[in-house]
């Protein structure tokens, strides 16, 4: 029944435009919570009634081959509860209720993009549903519609095609190679002929398409653009998990389960990684925006999880999918209040801003939270996945590497305390004295996403010995 | 090809650029039958030179014309900009011609004996459910860029 995941939210999709306007605008915020939060109850259950039975009047239709391990219900997861997060948002900054209309169905589109990535084993099919989330983000950010917004997703749009032609590319070698574009048939081949110029031709050109998805160094210049431009719940959903399921994700599953470890791809993952890390760190330090600050951080996030991959090793690969899911939860977090603020401040300029927690106390207080479990902070989630990645790099033999990482995250720690300084502490911000806090649907919003930083990490060796411990079964061919 | 992708590129009009599309992907498509793959021609003459064309074309008529003095100054950027394109663009399919890269692979014959409904239905329907959001994407992205225009 995983099919399900792509087919309801599709005819559902279509149901919801149908011409009964009134009618559907007024369901269509239920449907899409109904749907995220069904996807959150079955990737946690794991329950194999809905994953393992199918259903015989949809398979006479649909004959979906859709395959599911532990890393795909751990994406599943971070999807339902980010693209909930967005909704949320959307229903309160959205005030249009046609925009908001519009968004809940791009909304959709993206979760039906992301949860095809999470489940499929065939390269195309992957790069398919690459593309259902590429259209739907490029959509997302360019909705503003003011020069900001269309410049950051011009930027996005034209990075976003290079990546797909390369992409596009290494998929026809990799045809050429296996005749095939199964994972099992690929890794298959390129094992059997691993000095063979074709395959490593098709590896280069995959991955560094989705280095440019992912928006990691050097190819992260259209990321802080897109991120800051984007509409508050558009925001939420790339940096939280759009940009992670179509760069990020889906850089482990095909490094793992196609291409196979090697020597220079280690070096390429570890120095791409390490970049990311200190360019997003650094930035992140000088920004004045919010949001922008936001950005560059997220980009130096994604590069602890690159580097955990380029260690090759199978902790350094568990660290990175752990920090896939945290960074899920704590920059949505982060988002979510920042969302909060532009929405009562008016403005995401942190230098008009100042002492917002008297005004804002939940806001305040669940964003220390987030930051905190971002820089690293034990006995945070951040902290555990950041270690299992510093400590797969230190034994792996990459010890610089670890050090960059463990240094990154002082920069971390600094960069954040600062904007929680600026943002909300200290004395009131001239102007700012009539802000109130945000609405109860943020509150619990943030209030949940904190409490998942806080339970992750207290709760670890449960979390690690029943959720990532089990995802090592994708090094099993 | 080439010649017809530059043109749509390089040309002053948005319609002219979208009509220059359409017929890069027709040749395309011809270029596809003649390697013996006539379901992947069928499909990029159907959904490239179709449906994507007529999607631009709408959009096309939703926006502001230029007036001749901005079309002029934008055309003489994007020549300064790309004059030597077409060069480049020999030049590297020269050099990837003349250069016989190792590339140790056996082509695989194409399959023709299955029909569009085998392939599509029972091979990638996977694929189709994603080419289906792509296009429900597409729309939803004219509908919400363009409803301002309307409301106009």
């Amino acid at each position: 029944m995983p099919s399900l995941f792509i087919l309801i939210p599709l005819f559902g999709l279509m149901i919801l435009n149908l011409p009964l306007k009134g009618l559907m605008r007024a369901i269509a915020f239920w449907f899409a919570a109904a749907l995220f939060f069904t996807e959150i109850i079955v990737s946690i259950s794991h329950h194999p009634i809905f994953w393992n039975n199918s259903l015989e009047v949809f398979d006479t239709f649909f004959t979906m081959d859709f395959s599911i391990d532990n890393l795909s219900f751990l994406a599943l997861l971070s999807v339902g509860i980010v693209s909930l997060a967005s909704l949320t948002v959307a229903r309160y900054m959205i005030a249009d209720r046609d925009h908001r209309f519009d968004f809940i169905n791009l909304l959709i589109i993206a979760s039906i993009g992301m949860s095809g990535i999470a489940m499929v084993r065939d390269i195309f099919s992957m790069y398919v549903f690459i593309e259902v989330t590429a259209v739907a983000s490029f959509i997302m950010i360019a909705s503003r519609r003011n020069a900001s917004a269309l410049e950051g997703a011009f930027k996005y749009i034209m990075l976003s095609f290079i990546a797909s032609a390369m992409m596009l590319a290494a998929v026809a070698l990799l045809i050429l190679i296996s005749g095939n574009t199964s994972f099992t048939a690929l890794h298959r081949a390129i094992s059997a002929a691993p000095t063979s110029l074709a395959a490593s031709l098709a590896t280069g050109l995959f991955i560094c398409g989705l280095l440019i998805k992912g928006g990691i160094v050097p190819f992260h210049g259209w990321l802080p653009d897109a991120y800051s431009a984007a509409p508050a719940p558009a925001s939420v959903l790339l940096a939280g998990i759009l940009t992670k399921a179509s760069g990020v994700y889906t850089l482990i599953r095909i490094t793992v389960s196609v291409f196979g470890f090697s020597s220079p791809l280690e070096k390429v993952l570890l120095f791409a990684g390490a970049a990311s890390v200190l360019t997003g760190a650094f930035a992140a330090l000088v920004q004045e925006d919010f949001k922008r600050m936001l950005s560059y951080s997220s980009i130096s996030q994604i590069g602890y999880i690159v580097m955990g991959l380029g260690a090759g090793t199978e902790l350094g690969v568990l660290g990175a999918i752990f920090h896939f899911f945290n960074h899920a939860v704590f920059k949505t977090l982060l988002f979510v209040n920042s969302a909060a603020v532009e929405d009562k401040t008016g403005t995401v300029d942190m230098s008009r801003m100042g002492g917002l927690s008297s005004r804002m106390p939940v806001t305040g207080a669940t964003s220390v939270m987030g930051f905190l479990s971002t820089a690293g902070v034990p006995p945070l989630a951040g902290f555990w996945s950041k270690l299992m990645i510093i400590i797969a790099l230190w034994l792996s033999g990459h010890r610089i590497y670890a050090a960059i990482a463990i240094m990154a995250g002082v920069i971390t720690l600094g960069y954040l305390l600062m904007m929680q300084r600026r943002v909300f502490f200290g004395e009131v911000a001239q102007g700012m004295e009539a802000v109130k806090e945000a609405h109860p649907g943020f509150q619990i919003a943030a209030s949940a996403l904190a409490f998942l930083c806080i339970a992750t990490g207290v709760f670890f060796p449960l979390i690690y010995l029943k959720i990532i411990l089990p995802a090592k079964e994708i090094f099993l061919h | 090809m080439a010649v017809s992708a530059l043109w749509t590129v390089m040309c002053r009009s948005l319609l002219k650029a979208a009509i220059g599309l359409a017929l890069t992907s027709a040749i395309i498509t011809m270029l596809m039958f003649r390697l013996n793959s006539p379901l992947a021609a069928v499909f990029e003459l159907s959904v490239c030179a179709g449906l994507i064309t007529a999607v631009f074309v709408s959009t096309i008529s939703l926006t502001k014309p230029l007036t001749h003095k901005e079309i002029m100054e934008i055309s003489r950027e994007r020549f300064k900009r790309f004059v030597y394109l077409p060069v480049i663009l020999g030049l590297l399919g020269l050099a990837l011609t003349r250069l016989k890269l190792p590339l140790d692979f056996a082509f695989p014959p194409a399959a023709p004996e299955n029909d569009v409904r085998v392939i599509m239905w029972n091979m990638r329907e996977i694929d189709l459910f994603g080419q289906i959001a792509v296009i429900l994407g597409g729309a939803f992205g004219i509908v919400m860029l363009f409803r301002e225009a309307k409301r106009r």
